[in-house]
């Protein structure tokens, strides 16, 4: 299988998952430029963290319109996968491709630290390898991942919830909500759950040197859900 | 023509907004102590060139509903005069 990395003017996490997936992960993995409308037979498509376009107007809202957007949109209508990181959410919400949108921070300050985050639903091509309610501990750095739904769509939204902020023991409550998102959402999926949105970083928490190598199985999950799916 | 559109861009009622309640603070602090409320928002001025007002007016519209506003979190208003050289 083949994963592909969008890089936006402004992304900084591109070589971060480069190094994962090619690297660690030692799978086939390449670099898909924003103006490109070609998406390289890719079978996973990245949108990586950083701030596209400097976060102007709206974090990510330039970055939706760029020509390879176009192609990932019809992709990911299509049933491709596509795994939005940060600011790479941002960009999928914007783009109406998941729902709801990423406001400020409650406490108005970028967050750079490891958090820990509760497995909602391990049904997905995205967390196949985790458990039900395992806490896992992945960092999160950005200052707009206040997720916010629309209050008459929550009722949906509800259920693609993917991952939960929680405590080190799997409590979820707003003292362990970084941001004041809604329902202490850090990950969304979409209806059809073929992509994922989410605002900590599965990248920066793939060896164990690091702190933490439980993001990585989010891009084995993918891995695996991809094998699993060829021999079928 | 030129046509001269002043658009200001507002989060909807109940969008949590950061940026006032410190801007409130801010003011609490200055000895403020009236102001209740602060909300923020964006102004844009964007000068174009079209045929006549109906149209200018449209394409204004279109710019705020594709790019300068996100419905789901935020509304628009916006005005627009001919440009008198």
């Amino acid at each position: 299988m083949k994963f592909g990395i969008v890089v936006f003017p402004g992304s900084n996490c591109d070589y971060d998952c480069y190094h994962v997936l090619s690297q660690v992960l030692g799978v086939e993995t390449v670099f898909i430029w924003y103006g490109d409308r070609n998406l390289k037979d890719c079978d996973c498509i990245v949108l990586p963290g950083g701030f596209s376009y400097g976060d102007y107007l709206r974090a990510g809202a330039i970055a939706r319109f760029s020509p390879v957007m176009e192609k990932v949109k019809e992709f990911a209508e299509n049933g491709g996968l596509v795994i939005g990181i940060c600011n790479g959410f941002q960009v999928l919400t914007e783009a109406g491709i998941l729902p709801g949108a990423l406001l400020p921070n409650r406490d108005g300050r970028f967050i750079c630290r490891h958090v820990y985050l509760r497995v909602e639903n391990n049904q997905t091509p995205f967390t196949l390898l985790f458990t039900p309610g395992e806490v896992v501990k992945i960092p999160i750095a950005h200052q707009q991942g206040n997720f916010f739904i629309d209050p008459l769509c929550q009722e949906e939204a509800k259920k693609q919830v993917v991952f939960r902020y929680c405590s080190s023991e799997g409590e979820v409550g707003s003292r362990y909500n970084p941001n004041g998102s809604w329902e202490n959402a850090a990950g969304i999926i979409s209806r059809e759950g073929n992509v994922l949105g989410m605002m900590p970083h599965p990248e920066r928490a793939a060896e164990a040197i690091l702190g933490s190598a439980d993001g990585r199985r989010v891009f084995l999950s993918v891995i695996k859900w991809w094998e699993e799916k060829k021999w079928k | 023509m030129k046509y001269r559109g002043k658009v200001i861009v507002t989060l909807k009622p109940g969008v949590f907004d950061p940026q006032g309640v410190t801007i409130r603070s801010a003011l609490h602090t200055l000895s403020y102590r009236e102001v209740e409320e602060v909300k923020t928002g964006k102004y844009f001025e964007i000068v174009l060139e079209l045929e006549n007002l109906s149209q200018a007016e449209k394409r204004l519209q279109g710019m705020c509903d594709q790019l300068l506003s996100n419905p789901v979190i935020e509304s628009y208003s916006y005005q627009i005069e001919e440009m008198k050289d």
